[in-house]
């Protein structure tokens, strides 16, 4: 049997080009932050407010923050060990300063060195890029807080954050 | 004929089948039945409960109703402004099916709304409600 060269070669630039144009549409927009994947964390994170990214804090951040989830902005969100332990090791991996998050680097810009923030909502990035924001929307009814990114960042669950 | 008879008798095996079906709500119930040394529960003390204000947690949150709403069947809101499922059975068929996460929520819940912990009596009385709503 003769292997059909050309239609093979064209289907196979065609398949390579479209996941180069989609990696780059990811990639290439600094709106996006990977959503959290696994399972536990996003029940676990998910359960009070939206599963922030890991993206947006760096490592000591969360490390801070799971070893003070007993007062976790004023709730008590205490876990069993193990539990937390996976939890932490997710975030950690997957944080800002990780390897390989290059595109969440923007978000942390201006944030001291060694510093570890706590609240997504202060780093000096978040607070400029929505400084035109005015009061009354943050307390409208269906937004309540700053932290209802989904409010107004309609595909904020799929990790897309621009306007 | 025939087939009244077809259709009464399926309506008898299903009645018999739920009855008789044990899932997860159920054995939850008969575990704080234990613990609560099963006077019975009651939808109508769990609605009391669901509805009443208290003083002894969060001042933010003075009731069950200040987060998960009047409405058992519509959604709630968090104060984050995540949007919570709605509490009743008929809306949302897969609550109360995983007893650990049943058990955590109502420690969050409970210390948050009363201060403290829940007695069997009141989670058994609480979860007979929701279900029947």
């Amino acid at each position: 049997m003769r292997i059909p060269h050309r239609p093979l070669a064209i289907g196979l630039v065609t398949l390579a080009f479209s996941a180069l144009i989609l990696a780059r549409a990811q990639a290439g927009d600094r709106h996006f932050f990977s959503p959290v994947a696994d399972p536990l964390v996003k029940e676990e994170c998910g359960g009070c407010h939206l599963a922030f990214p890991p993206s947006m804090l760096p490592a000591r951040s969360w490390q801070r923050m799971m070893g003070e989830l007993d007062n976790h902005f004023g709730d008590n969100a205490s876990l069993d060990p193990a539990t937390a332990e996976k939890i932490r090791s997710y975030l950690i991996a997957n944080a800002g300063d990780a390897a390989g998050q290059r595109y969440s680097s923007k978000l942390l810009k201006g944030v001291v060195a060694g510093a570890a923030p706590q609240r997504i909502t202060q780093l000096p990035k978040w607070v400029s890029e929505h400084r035109k924001v005015p009061e009354w929307e943050w307390r409208h009814k269906d937004v309540r807080s700053k932290a209802n990114c989904v409010a107004c960042h309609t595909a904020a669950e799929q990790g897309y954050y621009e306007e | 004929m025939k087939n009244r008879l077809v259709v009464t008798s399926g309506i008898a095996v299903m009645i018999l089948s739920t009855a008789t079906f044990a899932g997860p709500r159920e054995d939850l119930l008969a575990q704080y039945a234990a613990a609560a040394n099963a006077r019975g529960f009651s939808a109508v003390r769990g609605q009391a409960l669901h509805t009443q204000s208290f003083s002894g947690g969060k001042p933010d949150t003075p009731s069950c109703t200040t987060c998960h709403g009047k409405d058992t069947r519509g959604p709630g809101r968090a104060p984050s402004g995540k949007t919570i499922e709605p509490l009743a059975v008929s809306v949302t068929p897969t609550r109360y099916t995983d007893p650990a996460k049943v058990e955590k929520w109502f420690k969050r819940n409970c210390t948050e709304v009363l201060g403290r912990e829940c007695t069997p009596q009141e989670k058994g009385d609480w979860l007979t409600f929701v279900i029947t709503q």
